[in-house]
């Protein structure tokens, strides 16, 4: 089969504002048409997008495929699905990539299950590959790396049978490179064509919080886990960020138990974060957990079982009960500067 | 109303179906085959689909964010796709239940939304939503020798003189029959079932080899971490 060698990314905006995620999708996209050739588009929609359009070019977009409508200023599953059905099963593209945020979510797996295409969630890393997949040659196939169910596994899942390949990845895992020129790309605008269908779902209204919690921009963090025990140890590692001016964070297991909310989980399905300095305490190192943070330039563990994983990751070891070692970590650093 | 709880999976699902009816739901239905295993989010939406289109109209879909096995959130939105219905997402509350419309508070990047939908409509609700009604002793006592297709097969196998179809019968007379259906029952192209009419496939599993514990190893006493604490601040971490 010939396949068209183009790469998509869906561009998420909201309130006019793009992801994150979309850019770094991006620049991950762009390292995908080196290695294949091709080229890369950014499906653009909403209302009054051209900023975000010409945007695209700094982060490796070829092309701009912009959608423009009122109707269209904030995310609604049908009209946007609808338009992504319709644009791929036009164009058949190779490869569309999508943030797994909540819209992102909502949005592939219905353009996968309209235009039958895989669709492989929370990829921690892509890449282009010749495979040879049950004596068949499948040249540039995307490999959808991510940690599979439990265990310390890393699957690398294909599609080898189908036109489009799909995948989610979360915000932070792909990193963000601007061109030093940004490509001198095309706009091309759309036309969108409303369909009753379109307005069977109306928001009503939509409140945002704004003292969102930025993780991912945080020199220092501090991470605790289900090894703390309780909600009330868990003010230690609070007390041990706040002393050293670093943001608290949490396991999967700690987001569970209640001692921290969900927005401060780091990992496969958290954020990923790559902070100077990570302390991860009474945190045992699952894979999922480590896919989040290993990239960290300085890490250090402490838990008060010498075999556990995490100590696989960590530049600093301490064996120890969490309850002895920070409030002695917080003394000795509160000596060390004052 | 009528609630029906539906899932496709391997026979033993048929056990979760029978909490089900403990729980109160009107009517269950187990779909399974040999020929839907392996399914992938893509197969498993196609197999949903067929069999929701088969059981007839329905106002509400409702379905698990995610799987706890799976965490992928796709099986909802796909099946939704195949049935050309809305969908309502990350639910968080119902708020208002009215004759043709539906209004839910749902999560949102960054905040929460309120939406209004027409009926019908699929909904995945995020877990804590609501807390499951417990069983009813009376419940369980009236249903825990409902059986399926499956089990009726098996309970003829190893008697000779029940029939299945007598026992399917009997079993539908006193309302304790879990409906089955498998691919005789479904208007399905088998191609698109199971392994076959999955499109993602596992290349390669590898484990995760823990780099050696090539790490500092600190004391956990004052002078330790007072180490410890020099270097982070001769690397300008701290200070
Ligand atoms: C699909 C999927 C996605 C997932 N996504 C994520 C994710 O994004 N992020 C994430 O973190 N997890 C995720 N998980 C869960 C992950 O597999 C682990 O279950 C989780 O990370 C474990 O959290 P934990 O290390 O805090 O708890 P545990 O594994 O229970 O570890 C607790 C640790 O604390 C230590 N300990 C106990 N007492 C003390 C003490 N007094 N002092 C010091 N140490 C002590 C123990 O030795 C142990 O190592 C995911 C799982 C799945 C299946
Ligand atoms: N085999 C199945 N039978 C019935 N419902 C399913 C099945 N697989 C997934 N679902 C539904 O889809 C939700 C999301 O699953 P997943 O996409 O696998 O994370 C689950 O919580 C269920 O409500």
């Amino acid at each position: 089969m010939e396949f068209k060698n183009e790469i998509w990314v869906f561009i998420e905006q909201r309130n006019g504002k793009p992801a994150d995620v979309s850019f770094e999708l991006l620049c991950k996209g762009h390292k995908l048409t080196e290695a294949m050739g091709g080229t890369l588009k950014a499906i653009v929609i909403g209302d009054d997008v051209g900023g975000i359009a010409k945007q695209t070019f700094t982060y490796g977009a070829n092309e701009a495929v912009v959608i423009e409508d009122k109707s269209l200023l904030h995310y609604r599953t049908l009209p946007y699905s609808r338009i992504l059905n319709n644009l791929v099963k036009e164009h058949v593209p190779r490869i569309v990539l999508f943030g797994a945020t909540v819209i992102g979510r909502d949005l592939a797996p219905r353009v996968a299950s309209h235009t039958k295409s895989g669709l492989t969630a929370d990829c921690t890393d892509l890449q282009i590959e010749n495979v040879k997949y049950l004596k068949v040659d499948h040249p540039n196939l995307l490999l959808q790396i991510r940690p599979a169910f439990g265990g310390n596994i890393i699957a690398t899942i294909i599609t080898p049978d189908v036109p489009t390949q799909m995948a989610t990845v979360r915000e932070g895992v792909m990193e963000l490179h601007p061109l030093e020129k940004p490509f001198d790309g095309k706009i091309t605008k759309l036309e969108y064509k409303h369909d009753p269908v379109d307005d069977l779902i109306r928001i009503i209204e939509q409140h945002m919080e704004d003292n969102k919690v930025n993780l991912k921009s945080a020199p220092i963090i501090v991470a605790g886990g289900y090894g703390l025990g309780s909600k009330e140890n868990f003010r230690l590692v609070e007390e041990l960020a706040h002393t050293i001016g670093g943001e608290v964070a949490g396991s999967r297991a700690a987001v569970d138990a209640g001692f921290v909310t969900p927005e401060r989980q780091v990992g496969q399905t958290g954020v990923t974060v790559r902070p100077k300095l990570y302390i991860a305490i009474g945190i045992s190192g699952a894979i999922q957990h480590r896919a989040g943070m290993q990239d960290s330039n300085k890490i250090i563990a402490i838990n008060n079982d010498p075999e556990a994983p995490i100590f696989g990751v960590a530049h600093y070891g301490i064996v120890g009960d969490a309850t002895e070692v920070i409030p002695t970590f917080i003394e000795t650093y509160k000596h060390k500067l004052k | 109303g009528k609630v029906s709880a539906v899932t496709m999976g391997p026979p033993r699902a048929s056990d979760i179906l029978r909490e089900c009816l403990f729980m109160g739901a009107d009517e269950v239905c187990l779909i399974t085959d040999r020929k839907f295993a392996g399914a992938d989010t893509l197969a498993t939406s196609y197999v949903l689909s067929k069999a929701i289109e088969k059981l007839g109209k329905f106002d509400f879909i409702f379905a698990g964010r995610q799987a706890i096995d799976g965490d992928t959130a796709q099986v909802g939105p796909q099946t939704a796709e195949k049935l050309s219905v809305p969908q309502i997402t990350y639910t968080e509350e119902i708020i208002e239940v009215k004759k043709d419309k539906i209004r839910i508070k749902r999560k949102i990047d960054g905040g929460y939304e309120i939406v209004e939908s027409t009926i019908p409509v699929l909904i995945t609700v995020l877990k804590d939503v609501v807390d499951p009604r417990p069983f009813s002793s009376k419940r369980v006592m009236a249903y825990k020798n409902a059986k399926s297709l499956i089990e009726l097969e098996k309970l003829a196998e190893d008697n000779s003189l029940l029939a299945v179809d007598k026992l399917v019968h009997e079993f539908e007379e006193r309302g304790l029959y879990i409906n089955t259906l498998t691919t005789d029952d479904l208007d399905v192209d088998i191609e698109r079932c199971g392994i076959k009419g999955s499109p993602t496939k596992v290349y390669k599993v590898e484990s995760v080899v823990l780099g050696g514990g090539e790490h500092a190893k600190v004391e956990p006493t004052k002078a330790g971490l007072g180490e410890l604490v020099d270097q982070l601040m001769a690397d300008h971490i701290f200070g």
